[in-house]
């Protein structure tokens, strides 16, 4: 199933093997009726949380923030290289943390370049901090990585106390990226364009956005104060943003469902139940030597490396799917290790996991392709050195909150 | 004659400079840019990385979670590559030839080169001292490789005679 959503035939959404392959695992016991169900009881929220949020990215979209964003950017870098990236860092991280990585990637990184082109900037260490930054700033809330979600759902901890402990080390990894960054694409930083080129009209504010998700951000704040799931919270922003976009006729009630990627909502469900199965059958008799066990910082860190090894062999999904049954008796603060490790970890490839990235190589889907020594070197400075950090600093968290 | 002046983002200026200075008025000078892969390639990978999102074969429109932003950066290349050479054919204020590549920057530019009396370009690395590091790798590889007479530019003033290191001391 894994290599059928890798390789994706015909270009079927993953959803069409995936959904039957966690019935045939259902059908021939190799997962009992009750898991099952447990399983998909303590999906169904994330489920839900995931949708509202894509939702609420794409019709941030529609209100331009995006583009809103770029323009601001432009203006306050002015053509400097060095302030572009600092701004690109700033932006990418507040977004990939409140709206998600998929924003980051699938929204955000052609208008980075776009501002990046526009004021003569070379785009490069701006379109690589996007994708760096997708990953590495995807530490913060619950909501950020699918991963979060996931591992949210398992450790019982509150919204607030997620957001609490993951916050220093959510800052402690950005800043070893930027470090990295500044010095890894020095000679491109350096290359000052010439400062006569327009960096476009003052944007239109776009206020109803903003005022929309800081409502949910705050939403989730009291709700978790109350005891009430977060995913209601993120239901609310999506259908507040929805329902302006569908009265304004920029919309269609189809738009909407397409928004909230129901193929993708199937998968994530269904890949649940599988690897229950598979954790089931045996894979956490062979996990469960390798984990270690204690809350110590270097049992931190063996987890975190692990968690990034598999992370990178297979995907980051998958990693988080099968780890967290391990980790979570452990307690929250393996929990969160395992969360630096499978977020950060596959920045070491450019798609995110070995297994995408052969296949990519395999079928050459594009002409040309990326200059892999670059990248891998630049994975190889940036995963370590922000991985530790990081590590470092959720140790330190557990031990003062 | 023939010149080629190879233009590339945050440099350029002084290319087209130094073509206005040293170029014959005679000569046909053609501006070259080219775009690499690499950059929308890494927007490709990030996506394709994106597992479980069902993303459909073929395009979708900007903003669906099924758009590629590989290809989104690819156009936006293409235009931003244009736009440019329209700044750089104004500031050398002559007619000129405008040619856009795009592949593996550093053999498209030696590519170009063929059959040209002169190829005009600038230091792309660490410009802060005088020395060889001030060329970056596709310059380093153009220059090694040019079939043709070179004009290699600092971007930015260049640098005192200080900054070179003194000589090793002498060995018996």
């Amino acid at each position: 199933m894994l290599a059928w959503a890798v390789v994706r035939p015909f270009g079927w959404p993953e959803a069409v093997t995936a959904v039957p392959a966690a019935g045939i695992a259902v059908a021939t016991g190799a997962i009992s009726l009750d898991h099952a169900r447990a399983e998909a009881e303590r999906l169904g929220p994330v489920v839900g949380f995931l949708a509202a949020v894509l939702v609420l990215a794409h019709f941030c979209d529609v209100e331009g923030l995006f583009q809103a964003c770029g323009a601001w950017t432009a203006r306050w870098a002015g053509g400097r290289p060095v302030r572009l990236l600092t701004a690109v860092f700033a932006l990418a991280s507040a977004i990939t943390a409140v709206l998600s990585l998929d924003a980051t990637i699938v929204l955000l990184t052609p208008v980075v370049f776009a501002t990046a082109a526009r004021t003569g900037v070379r785009p490069k260490p701006h379109v690589y901090a996007c994708t760096h930054l997708s990953n590495t700033a995807s530490l913060l809330l619950p909501v950020s990585n699918l991963t979060n979600l996931l591992a949210f759902a398992a450790s019982g901890l509150s919204f607030t106390r997620f957001a609490a402990l993951m916050a220093l080390p959510w800052l402690a990894a950005i800043g070893a990226e930027y470090l990295v960054f500044r010095r890894f694409f020095a000679r491109d930083l350096a290359a000052a364009a010439p400062a006569d080129r327009d960096t476009g009209e003052a944007p239109r504010l776009p206020l109803f956005a903003l005022v929309t998700v800081g409502c949910t951000l705050a939403g989730f704040v009291v709700a978790s104060a109350f005891g009430v799931e977060p995913a209601w919270v993120a239901a609310a922003g999506a259908l507040v943003l929805a329902g302006r976009a569908l009265a304004r006729r920029k919309a269609t009630p189809l738009s909407v469902v397409r928004a909230a990627a129901p193929a993708f909502l199937a998968f994530v469900l269904a890949l649940g139940i599988v690897v229950r199965a598979v954790v089931d059958n045996g894979l956490a008799d062979v996990l469960g030597h390798l984990v270690p066990s204690g809350t110590g910082l270097p049992a931190l860190l063996g987890i975190a490396a692990l968690a990034a090894l598999l992370a990178n062999l297979i995907n980051n999904l998958p990693a988080v799917l099968v780890l967290l049954p391990l980790a979570a008796p452990v307690g929250p603060g393996a929990v969160l290790a395992v969360l630096l490790g499978v977020n950060i970890g596959p920045n070491l490839t450019y798609a995110g996991s070995l297994a995408t990235l052969l296949w990519r190589r395999i079928v050459q889907q594009h002409e040309h392709d990326v200059d892999l020594g670059e990248f891998t070197r630049l994975g190889l400075l940036a995963v370590p050195s922000s991985l530790a950090v990081a590590v470092v600093a959720l140790w330190g968290s557990l031990q003062v909150l | 004659m023939r010149v080629i002046a190879w233009l590339v983002e945050g440099t350029w200026p002084a290319c087209v400079d130094a073509v206005r200075a040293h170029a014959p008025d005679d000569a046909e000078v053609v501006l070259l840019h080219v775009s690499g892969p690499d950059v929308p390639a890494v927007a490709h990978g990030a996506f394709a990385g994106l597992l479980g999102r069902g993303h459909p074969a073929g395009h979708r429109p900007a903003g669906d979670w099924g758009s590629d932003p590989g290809d989104r950066l690819e156009a936006l290349g293409g235009t931003s590559a244009a736009a440019l050479l329209d700044a750089a054919a104004e500031r050398l204020g002559r007619p000129c030839v405008r040619e856009e590549r795009s592949g593996r920057v550093e053999r498209e530019v030696v590519a170009a080169a063929e059959g040209a009396e002169l190829l005009v370009l600038a230091r792309d690395g660490d410009r802060s001292r005088l020395g060889p590091k001030s060329l970056g790798p596709a310059v380093r590889f153009a220059v090694d490789h040019a079939p043709c007479p070179v004009l290699l530019v600092w971007p930015e003033p260049a640098p005192a005679l200080g900054t070179i290191p003194p000589p090793p001391p002498h060995r018996h």
